[in-house]
């Protein structure tokens, strides 16, 4: 790890009111100023790896607030990653994260295949019955959190039945290729579908690359750098054989990594050209809004909006998502306190930290309900399980969608 | 520590908010302060101010040391404990008592971070001006015992002229409550403004009542570029001589012009010497007649460019250079050493240039920026902490920098703080006689010594 990134840090304590651990704590240890410290004291030789150097340093939910507080460019979570990683790579991977990241992630028709259980299992009314006799807490709590974090589940994963090109509605502007994100077209496909349709309305043709692979976001999370390099060079090479102007994705967790192959890849100019390219659905439609407004109408609907990190601490997309919203007329929007602080979800972290997750949602959901909206809206499939979980729970009238789903229902109301 | 010590206080607090495995001590051997760091011997997170007084009695009775900490911005080193003592984060005592509408005051605990107050009484029309630069993060216990300061300082004062009521843990764990709601209060010692700015040496806040005031109707903001430094400095006398007090009056200079530009691109010429960010507050007819006076001076003493934002979207934007001038200069080099030299007002452009002679004395970049209306500046030096001889270097630039300061009049820190930083400082300001005063008053306050030692003198 370059030092200089960890001596940049001056301390100034400007992370602390942005990070969610730090905000339920209010403990050093758990704030992004404290975590550079670790790092960089472990770097020093000042202290080691122990059990709780390694809990602090997992606390982090990698949402990277903290970069966006920053007033000197540091980015503590990236830094927290990043020194996983390297661990890791000292370490290697175990026997069960070789399987996951690198024999069944990668692989769409793999994961699709060990998915198909699941969809079984709700339609078969298993679901009801397991939920029903509370069946749940004869497994270990993590099975239990994944069920309890799982929503109705499409009939086939969308990546099976989406076609391969979708042709422009009216005069062909220009043509993208869709990154279809692997719990989009799991879980969420009917806000993929959204997108497609939204994309092909405003002119554009539109390509989905069957063959297309994970991004490799969850070999990050797992810090395993080899296999997100090798996910970086197959869609690279794959979206180079087209002639893009754009790759749109749906997913702010695709959409962050895609914009970073070029980094991943050290500088690689194919990779770099290709991030260059990647825009989220939020960028392209924001570009259109002239064009998009007479398409749209009147929803009277109360509603709010939550930053994704991933979109908006790493992308830096904050206004697009809101203008869009207002767009629809007759919708009554609201800002949400906190907006762009985490839900909680962090990739994995909501199952292995599940205490802490809990907190950071519980304080998500309490400032949903402080707005009154009957509509959640958001752009990142982990946001949208996590807190169509939370407000299930708490504030089962409001509803989690995301944001290509609302503009859909106004283009059809 | 010793573990039993150790024990008998997390009793007190509960084990869960009492840390002493060696990462927690590491991330508690540093506050905001450059360069400066060292373990405590165990970290304590109180609940109530029953607990300080216990911890307090506990460690009086024991000699043990105790360095109380909000949440660890302080730049002058006052929150970090140097003989491995006990630290005291405040943070979860952090519940707004009270907004009393019809006393206009506000009563807080001492860990209620300074800008959620500010959210607080705003929504109610209401305003508490103090806004120092850590305002999202600091402490309103912490900007008491260093006096902070702020944007709005000409304008609006300080926090010791908000401060008027306080309850205060002592030394041996006695409870202290000084002032409250009344505006007039004259019966013995005006032992509230002895313990703002006493930097954690007398006592250990535990709740706070600060006076409100109406928030200000309108607000218009002015954005000015002078080819010249002393065009600036006198415009910044002439608007004072001319009766205006705006609510913000800062300034950068030319290094920090540079800084800013390269970084957020926001159109600032890079020919001039000074930039003046200007704001007036209050009923709208007077702002628009302040605004407009202030237009007349800045013209008359040769600005290059003058612009009032129209909406508050804009005012935002002008405001961008000054708001970013830490982070643009904080981003050239690892290390930032960030100092807040003070003189009177009238001063500023020989202070200035005195700076800048220094930097240049000594080889080094600083840029500078600031309050100029109060006369509080910042130089900021940018440099290294892995080479010892450039940061030899401004430890000499700065002690020159300090010493033309109170040549001048002015003061050794103006809303940091003494600390252990400038402590080689305050004998020459003082002198003698402040120095056995202050003394005095520390050992009537606590006779063992064992609150914040080393700090300040």
């Amino acid at each position: 790890m370059d030092y200089v990134k960890l001596i940049n840090c001056m301390r100034c304590g400007m992370c602390l009111p942005h990070c969610p651990t730090y905000k339920e704590t209010f403990l050093e240890t758990a704030s992004p100023r404290g975590r550079v410290a670790l790092v960089r004291k472990f770097q020093e030789g000042e202290l080691v790896q122990s059990e709780k150097f390694l809990e602090y340093v997992s606390l982090c939910l990698d949402c990277q607030a903290c970069a966006s507080a920053c007033p000197c460019g540091v980015n503590a979570g990236e830094l927290v990653a990043e020194f996983r990683c390297e661990r890791k790579k000292e370490q290697g991977l175990s026997m069960m994260e070789d399987l996951i990241l690198r024999k069944l992630v990668p692989h769409p028709d793999r994961l699709e295949t060990a998915t198909a259980p699941l969809r079984l299992y709700q339609k078969s009314g298993m679901q009801k019955v397991v939920r029903s006799l509370g069946l749940l807490k004869m497994f270990p709590d993590a099975l239990g959190r994944m069920e309890g974090l799982l929503p109705a589940l499409p009939s086939a994963p969308l990546r099976q039945t989406i076609s391969e090109v979708t042709s422009a509605v009216g005069k062909e502007k220009g043509t993208v290729g869709f990154f279809l994100g692997c719990v989009m077209s799991l879980i969420f496909s009917e806000a993929s579908i959204a997108t497609v349709r939204l994309l092909s309305e405003l002119g554009y043709k539109v390509i989905t690359p069957k063959a297309q692979k994970c991004c490799g976001a969850p070999n990050m999370l797992g810090h395993d750098m080899e296999g997100l390099k090798e996910a970086a060079r197959f869609n690279t090479e794959l979206f180079g054989s087209y002639d893009l102007d754009f790759v749109v994705t749906d997913c702010g967790g695709c959409g962050a990594e895609l914009k970073k192959y070029g980094h991943h890849l050290d500088g690689d100019a194919k990779a770099s050209s290709f991030s260059a390219k990647v825009r989220d659905i939020s960028e392209i439609l924001a570009t259109e809004a002239v064009a998009f407004k007479g398409k749209l109408k009147p929803l009277p609907l109360k509603v709010t909006y939550h930053d994704p990190c991933h979109i908006s601490h790493c992308q830096g997309i904050r206004s697009q998502p809101r203008a869009l919203i207002s767009l629809i007329p007759g919708i009554d929007f609201r800002e949400l306190a906190e907006a762009d602080a985490c839900c909680g979800s962090a990739g994995t972290y909501n199952i292995e930290k599940p205490q802490m997750s809990d907190r950071v949602l519980s304080r998500k959901v309490e400032n949903v309900r402080k707005t009154g909206a009957q509509y959640l809206v958001t752009g990142n499939p982990g946001c949208l399980l996590q807190l169509k979980k939370g407000l299930s729970e708490a504030e089962p009238q409001v509803k989690v969608i995301h944001l290509t789903e609302l503009l859909a229902m106004s283009m059809n109301a | 520590m010793e573990d039993n010590f150790i024990k008998a206080l997390a009793e007190i607090v509960g084990p869960d908010h009492t840390l002493s495995d060696p990462e927690s001590l590491a991330c508690y051997g540093y506050d905001s302060t450059p360069e400066l760091q060292s373990r405590p011997g165990v970290v304590l997170l109180p609940g109530t101010t029953e607990e300080i007084s216990r911890v307090l009695t506990l460690c009086n009775g024991a000699g043990v040391r105790v360095t109380p900490r909000g949440s660890g911005t302080n730049l002058s080193g006052g929150s970090i404990s140097f003989d491995a003592g006990v630290v005291l984060q405040t943070s979860r005592m952090n519940r707004i008592v009270e907004i009393d509408e019809e006393n206009l005051t506000a009563t807080v605990e001492t860990g209620v971070i300074t800008s959620t107050l500010h959210r607080e009484v705003e929504a109610r029309g209401l305003f508490y001006p103090p806004d120092p630069g850590s305002m999202n993060i600091s402490t309103m216990g912490g900007n008491v015992a260093e006096n902070s300061g702020g944007l709005r300082g000409l304008k609006y004062g300080v926090t010791d002229d908000y401060v008027m009521g306080l309850k205060t843990v002592l030394a041996d764990g006695e409870i202290l409550k000084t002032g409250g709601k009344v505006v007039k209060d004259v019966a013995g010692y005006n032992l509230n403004h002895l313990l703002v700015s006493s930097e954690g040496t007398l006592g250990i806040f535990s709740e706070i009542t600060v006076k409100l005031i109406p928030k200000p109707q309108a607000k218009k903001t002015m954005l000015v570029h002078f080819p010249q430094l002393e065009q600036a400095a006198l415009t910044v006398s002439h608007i004072i001589a001319a009766r205006i007090i705006p609510a913000t009056l800062e300034f950068l200079d030319r290094v920090t012009i540079k800084c800013v530009e390269d970084y957020a691109h926001v159109g600032l010429p890079l020919d001039v010497d000074a930039v003046l960010l200007i704001e007036v507050d209050g009923h709208p007819a007077q702002v628009e007649e302040d605004a407009a006076g202030i237009r007349a001076i800045c013209e008359r003493h040769g600005c290059s460019f003058f612009q009032t934002a129209a909406t508050p979207e804009e005012a935002l934007k002008l405001a961008t250079a000054r708001r970013v001038a830490l982070s643009a200069l904080a981003r050239m080099r690892p290390t930032t050493i960030l100092e807040d030299a003070t003189v009177p007002r009238s001063c500023i452009a020989p202070m200035v240039k005195l700076i800048q002679d220094t930097a240049k004395k000594y080889d080094l970049l600083i840029g500078t920026f600031g309050h100029a209306g109060d006369g509080n500046l910042h130089p900021t030096c940018l440099t290294d902490e892995r080479n010892p001889d450039e940061i030899a270097r401004a430890h000499r630039a700065f002690g020159e920098i300090f010493e033309a300061t109170i040549a001048m009049g002015g003061t050794i820190t103006g809303e940091h703080g003494v600390g252990v930083a400038k402590k080689k400082y305050l004998p020459k300001l003082v002198g003698e006689s402040g120095l056995r005063v202050m003394r005095g008053i520390k050992g009537a306050f606590d006779p063992r010594g064992i609150l914040n030692p080393g700090k300040i003198f």
